[in-house]
Parts: structure tokens; sequence; C-alpha cells
């Protein structure tokens, strides 16, 4: 039953969230914020995580193939394969969620804690779409951005490794990366992502928005916000994968 | 004005509010004392629609506040400003940021017209040359001041204040008293401040409700709070000896 509660809550939070601006030219203020504090802060992690993964799916590749019937080009491949497919959608999105859900709940948390929530409902303000909305259209804005530069550095990383470790050679890593390439797939992983945008910050915002108490529920808070994003972006990657490519 | 009528306010089985009502005077400061844990906080936040009322009438110059829409209530909502206990300044803005918030949201006017009257709210507080600093900045005494600023910056009809005096040194205290008076006076405001502090009840009261246990036991003014035989107002008012004497003594003066 309280699951059935939960679910009641957010979708009458997201109602409120979705509610006609008071002030257009406030909330692209807080919309440009936003993309600055969800997105540009989360590049050196999304970064560094990419070029690791991707020269670790391509030694993890090269070290499967290891036979004289599979052409070494299928490293190459494997890796964009994965990175495209998987992690540069649903693992970074994984990642961010930690990163970006735990900071989302927390803020917002706090800021109902010590009764800043009330003051803007006392203002007049709608605060559930004056502090939600802007996180929303910001990371859906800025995830596509972070997944297709995660693609392009984990190709990178791969590269690397590949190369420097004699897994294969630049040539038939480069053969691998084009080979059979489909570019519906990347639309595939930009569309997963903007769904796991979306699941997020509003998954998370929804926590921090119902904390009450002190300081520990803000953490328990934060807590959920990650764990049932995290549940949400891996279901959601299961519904998408059975829908455009199961069988 | 705002009136409230019969509400009742329960918090599971317990009733903490029980059938009060009283009217609020117009471009007066209108105190509710009580001991702490007797339900003021809690009529005073369904009376900003914090919480929702059980049963009962909260009227803003007639219109039945908890009966209304959203969009009615924000309506209403634009015309009230708040002084919370601990200040609830945005962490994130500096003090002008947080005074000219209000403006931003409801108001088209020119920027410059905007920081014209966050300089003069600040300089209403006193806080003039401190537009810079963010709240953490601030001491307790302060971020009262500041929070103050904030609640009339969009020229408010209704100054709700819970518990102004909270965790301030008495001398900071008579400061934010002062304040909430003048400005109540010079504006034209109807305030409410919810309170246990009795220098406030002696300074400021211009109407009084005494609530004990959740129910309204006593109203009148700061002249008749002391010659009151009401039992439970006089054990509240003189908690101490201490405090029997000083106000005794205050009030031949």
């Amino acid at each position: 039953m309280k699951l059935f509660f939960h679910i009641g809550r957010y979708f009458m939070l997201m109602f409120r969230v979705f509610k006609r601006p008071q002030n257009y030219r406030v909330y692209l203020r807080q919309i440009i914020f936003e993309i600055d504090s969800i997105g540009i802060t989360s590049l050196p992690i999304v970064a560094i995580i990419s070029v690791f993964m991707g020269g670790i799916i391509t030694i993890q590749a090269a070290y499967a193939v290891d036979s004289p019937l599979v052409p070494l080009y299928t490293v190459g491949f494997t890796t964009r394969e994965s990175m495209i497919l998987e992690f540069s959608s649903t693992i970074l999105c994984l990642i961010l969620a930690g990163k970006v859900g735990s900071n989302i709940a927390s803020e917002i948390g706090a800021m109902r804690i010590s009764e800043q929530i009330d003051a803007l409902e006392i203002m007049g303000i709608n605060s559930a779409s004056y502090l939600i909305f802007p996180k929303i259209a910001g990371a859906i804005i800025i995830f596509p951005c972070l997944v297709i530069l995660s693609m392009f550095l984990g190709l990178v990383g791969g590269f690397i490794m590949g190369v420097s470790s004699g897994a294969c050679t630049a040539y038939e890593y480069v053969f691998g990366i084009q080979a059979f390439f489909m570019p519906w797939k990347v639309g595939f992983s930009i569309a997963k992502c903007i769904t796991f945008a979306f699941l997020i910050t509003s998954v998370s915002s929804y926590y921090g928005y119902y904390t009450s108490g002190g300081a520990l529920e803000v953490g328990r808070s934060s807590t959920n916000a990650v764990v049932y994003s995290s549940i949400l972006i891996l279901l959601f990657s299961l519904i998408y994968t059975n829908l455009f490519i199961g069988h | 004005m705002i009136a409230i009528k019969n509400i009742n306010k329960s918090f599971g089985e317990r009733q903490v509010v029980k059938n009060v009502s009283f009217e609020f005077t117009q471009g007066k400061t209108n105190l509710i004392i009580g001991e702490s844990g007797c339900g003021k906080t809690t009529i005073l936040k369904m009376m900003v629609g914090l919480h929702e009322v059980d049963s009962g009438e909260i009227l803003y110059d007639g219109q039945n506040f908890p009966a209304l829409n959203s969009d009615g209530k924000q309506e209403i909502r634009k015309k009230i400003g708040m002084l919370f206990q601990g200040g609830a300044l945005f962490d994130s803005q500096t003090l002008e940021e947080n005074v000219r918030f209000p403006l931003d949201m409801f108001t088209d006017w020119s920027f410059e017209k905007k920081m014209e009257r966050v300089e003069f709210c600040l300089q209403r507080v006193k806080l003039e040359g401190k537009n810079k600093l963010y709240p953490a900045e601030l001491s307790g005494g302060m971020k009262k001041r500041a929070a103050l600023a904030r609640a009339i910056a969009n020229n408010p009809n209704y100054l709700f204040c819970d518990e102004p005096n909270s965790g301030l040194d008495p001398k900071t205290s008579i400061v934010i008293d002062d304040l909430i008076k003048d400005i109540t006076y010079e504006f034209n405001i109807t305030t409410i401040i919810v309170t246990h502090d009795m220098n406030s009840v002696i300074e400021i009261g211009d109407n009084i409700m005494f609530v004990h246990k959740g129910e309204n036991r006593w109203t009148g003014d700061k002249n008749q709070v002391l010659k009151s035989d009401n039992k439970e107002l006089t054990d509240f008012v003189f908690a101490s000896e201490f405090m029997k004497t000083v106000f005794l003594d205050r009030h031949k003066k």
C-alpha cells in the first residue's frame, strides 16, 4: 500500500511541477544555473570514467576474442557497441544518479527542514515548480551532451589501451569502431539517457521535497533518492532494450 | 482584516487547537501568546496555509482562505510577508538577492527600481552595506532583520512572525520588537506575532490572544495583561517571582 501512496504523491508533485511557470525569465536563469550545477560540474567524473571504461572493455574484448578465427577488428566493434548501447547511457546515468541524485535530494531536503520551502510557499510561489522544474529541464538538456562525450572518450580510451597494450593495431581498432555502424543506436542511447535524466531529477526531488525531521532524515532522503533512481534506471533500461533490440 | 472562527486541528488522536476564534486588528501588532506546545504556532501555520484546518474559517477580508483553490490561496499569499523562527533565508543567495527575490518573481520593475527597493528595505532594518553577504555570514539577529527586510519587500498587507525573539539576546530582541512595531505602524500592516517572550508582550502587545492547551483562554491588550485575574494567564506571565517584581514595578511606573 505504501508503494501506491508514493506513486500517487509522486504524480501529484509532478502535476504541480509542470504547471505554468510564474516568471519565465527567473526560470530560464535557474535552468542555466542547473545545467552548470548538474552537467558541467559532472564533466571530470564523466571523462575519467569513460576513458577508463573504454580501455577496460577493449582489454576484456581482446582477451575474450583471443582466437585466430575471430578477426581483431572485433575488439573495436565490441568496445563501440558496449559504449553506445549500455555504458554511456545506462552505467553513466547510474553513476550520475549517485552524484546528481544525492545532491538534489539533500539540497531540497535541507531547504525543507530549514523552512525555506515554506517561505517560498508563503510568498505565493509554486515551490515545487520553482525548485524542481529547472533541475529536470537542465538535466534533460545536458545529459545527452554528457552521454555523447562519454561515447567519444570511451572510444578514445579503448584506442589508447588497445594499441598501447598490443591487443590490436590502430588500423584494426579504427576499422572495428566503424564496422556495421547503425546510427539509430546512438539515438536509442540518447532517448534512454533523456528518460534517465528525468527519472534521476524527479525521483531525487520527490524524496528531497517530502523530507521531514532533521539532518538524519535529509541523509535518509538522499540515500532513498539514489537507491530508487538506480532501480528505476535499470528497470527502464530493460524495458527500452526489450522494446528496441529484444527479439 | 483577518479573523479566525472556530478553528480546530488534530494531529492523529491529539487535538492541538480547539475551537479558537479571534479577530486581528488592522495596523496593529496582534500577539498570540502561550507556553511552548500550546498550539500557537499551529494556529499561525493554519492561517498561512502551511497546515490544513480540520474545521472552522480563516477570513482574509471576508474570503475564507482554507476554502480557496490553490490559485486563490496564492493570490492572498502574495499579500503576506512572514518572518520565520530561523529566518529561512535562501542559503545560495546573498542578502541583496534574498530581499530582491519576491520582486523578481512578482514585479516587472526595472533592475534599478528593484535595487532601490532593496536598499530601502535593508536600510529600514539597519542592514545597509551588507548586500553581498550570504546568510551563513550573518549573526542570529542579522538573519532575523534580513528576513524582515525580505518579508516587507513586496509591500505586504499582513506580516506573520513566528517567535521573532527566539535565540536572541535581550538587547537584540528589543531591536527586533521595535522594528516590527515601527514597520507595522508605518505601513499600516496587520501584524500577527507568535511569542512567549514577556518583554514583547508588554512592549508591543496591542491586541493579545492567550492560548492554553489549544484554547483561546483570554484576550486583551498589554495594559490589561498585568491586571488580569485569569489564573492560567498570570501563571504564564509571572512564571517566576523575579518576573513578577520586574513587570509589576514597570507597570507602576
